[in-house]
């Protein structure tokens, strides 16, 4: 299989209302070499029907993977919780005789077969790995210095460490790094791998509203101009709500939250039109202004 | 709602009184054999999935420590008629942190499991179901999104196979479980 040709899967979330990820998405890979093939026929990765139905949950997850291996090709996902499902299953279909078999009996009603001949990959990973910093930073033509940003990188991508094993989960380094080969500043702040809540947004909204409220403040806390993310659903708690956010605590954030492929976008000399920057909820023209103006006097 | 609520104000404030006859010695048994929840005897209540936990530091109630307890007393009626259980966010911090590698996230889920066969579910997920059956997506992609696609030079989205799904949701026994199921 090419290293770089990939079966994008979009998952849910974000045809439904994230098109800004997947825009700037198509546009940064495609400037980097990665070819992406459309999956024909994909359905839920599987994630929001695990609390109800384990066995649903792999069984959707692995017709996925069944259609990657029927198009001999490796899958790459923008969407965290995608990412986690599609792995884990992925992995422990291929080392549990047991549990394979039993989906391979759900499988045949519908003529198809798990034999683990694929692998999933999250867009940082394919970003990181395949292509690599270096590559990455040929493609930069306006480095964002003196952009300060801070990484949200979401709990999927990162954990289970015992299926994901990549990055660190106390202390992950892979988004900082893409995040510094575009020329902005990444910095620290307290908490920075606390989940966004999401997933029980259906549940309870009030505690997933206080910990973006909190973790708002401690971006805002270390000077930060803008939140970066790689996960849909991180980004609809941060930027769909935060004016949400703002209204339940009365506390004003105003915090621009980007998809990372937005910023390397910007980094490459996309403009904010062509990377979607106008369906973001919380205002970014002050971050794409800012490069403008530092432009003009470099002129 | 509020009589349960206010039932678990009192048991975060007193002590509670455990009867032994709320106690059901066969039900750590019975849940050890669902998917994930093998090893929730080796739990010896450090507390460090309570202490790691984002949702408890924003929930009153929320105790990951306390329902491995629960489930290790055989309190079995209170864990499965209690809303608590679906607070857990996944987001696997207690999985990676356990020093005994118990799989607390996984446990949640399957007392989520044992409660769905009780005939209950957060109406969420019912409508997460329903979609996913009905669309093939976990949402319904409202039509002028998809036409919206064109504009932004997106390729189409792929139609589901309904005729596939429709199969998968009856042999794992999710349909019968939909009909079945009240929120």
């Amino acid at each position: 299989m090419p290293e770089s040709k990939y079966l994008i899967f979009l998952g849910c979330v974000i045809p439904y209302r994230i098109s800004s990820y997947e825009i700037s998405s198509r546009k940064v890979l495609n400037k980097v070499g990665v070819e992406l093939v459309e999956m024909p026929e994909f359905n839920c990765c599987g994630f929001p029907l695990d609390p109800i139905n384990h066995d649903m949950m792999l069984t959707l997850a692995a017709r996925n993977l069944c259609l990657a291996e029927q198009q001999n090709l490796n899958i790459m996902t923008l969407c965290n919780g995608c990412f986690g499902i599609l792995n884990h299953v992925n992995k422990e279909l291929n080392e549990e005789r047991k549990i394979r078999e039993k989906v391979n009996g759900y499988l045949k009603e519908i003529g198809m077969e798990f034999k683990g001949t694929t692998t999933v990959k999250h867009l940082i990973h394919v970003l990181a790995e395949d292509i690599g910093l270096e590559k990455i930073k040929e493609a930069i033509r306006k480095p964002l210095n003196p952009l300060r940003v801070a990484q949200h990188i979401g709990c999927h991508v990162v954990r289970p460490a015992k299926y994901v094993g990549f990055d660190d989960p106390e202390n992950p380094t892979v988004l900082k790094n893409l995040i510094i080969v575009t020329g902005a500043e990444c910095l620290s702040y307290m908490d920075e791998t606390e989940c966004c809540g999401a997933p029980i947004i259906g549940v309870d909204d009030k505690i997933p509203l206080q910990l973006a409220r909190e973790k708002l403040s401690h971006i805002r806390a270390v000077g930060a101009q803008a939140l970066i993310t790689v996960c849909p659903f991180c980004h609809m708690i941060y930027d769909l709500n935060q004016p949400r956010i703002e209204r339940t605590f009365n506390e004003k954030f105003g915090i621009p939250v980007l998809h990372y492929p937005q910023l390397l976008g910007l980094a490459m000399g996309f403009s904010p039109d062509e990377l979607a920057f106008k369906q973001l909820r919380v205002d970014a023209s002050k971050i794409v202004n800012n490069q403008l103006c530092r432009e003009k006097k470099e002129v | 709602m509020s009589e349960k609520k206010e039932t678990q104000e009192k048991e975060t404030r007193k002590e509670v009184v455990l009867k032994v006859s709320d106690m059901d010695p066969k039900f750590k048994y019975e849940i050890t054999k669902l998917p994930g929840a093998e090893k929730v005897m080796l739990c010896f209540q450090c507390g460090t999935c309570t202490a790691d936990c984002p949702i408890a530091r924003f929930s009153d109630f929320y105790r990951p420590r306390k329902l491995i307890r629960m489930i290790q007393l055989g309190l079995k009626n209170k864990l499965l008629s209690n809303d608590i259980i679906w607070l857990c966010s996944t987001c696997f911090t207690c999985i990676d942190h356990c020093p005994q590698d118990v799989g607390i996230a996984n446990i949640v889920r399957a007392l989520r499991h044992l409660t769905v066969e009780r005939e209950t579910m957060p109406v969420v997920y019912k409508e997460l179901a329903s979609n996913i059956l009905k669309t093939g997506y976990a949402y319904v992609i409202p039509r002028l999104r998809l036409k919206k696609r064109e504009e932004m030079e997106l390729p189409s989205l792929p139609k589901a196979n309904l005729e596939n799904l429709a199969k998968l949701f009856d042999v794992t026994g999710l349909s019968k479980m939909l009909e079945r199921v009240g929120t």
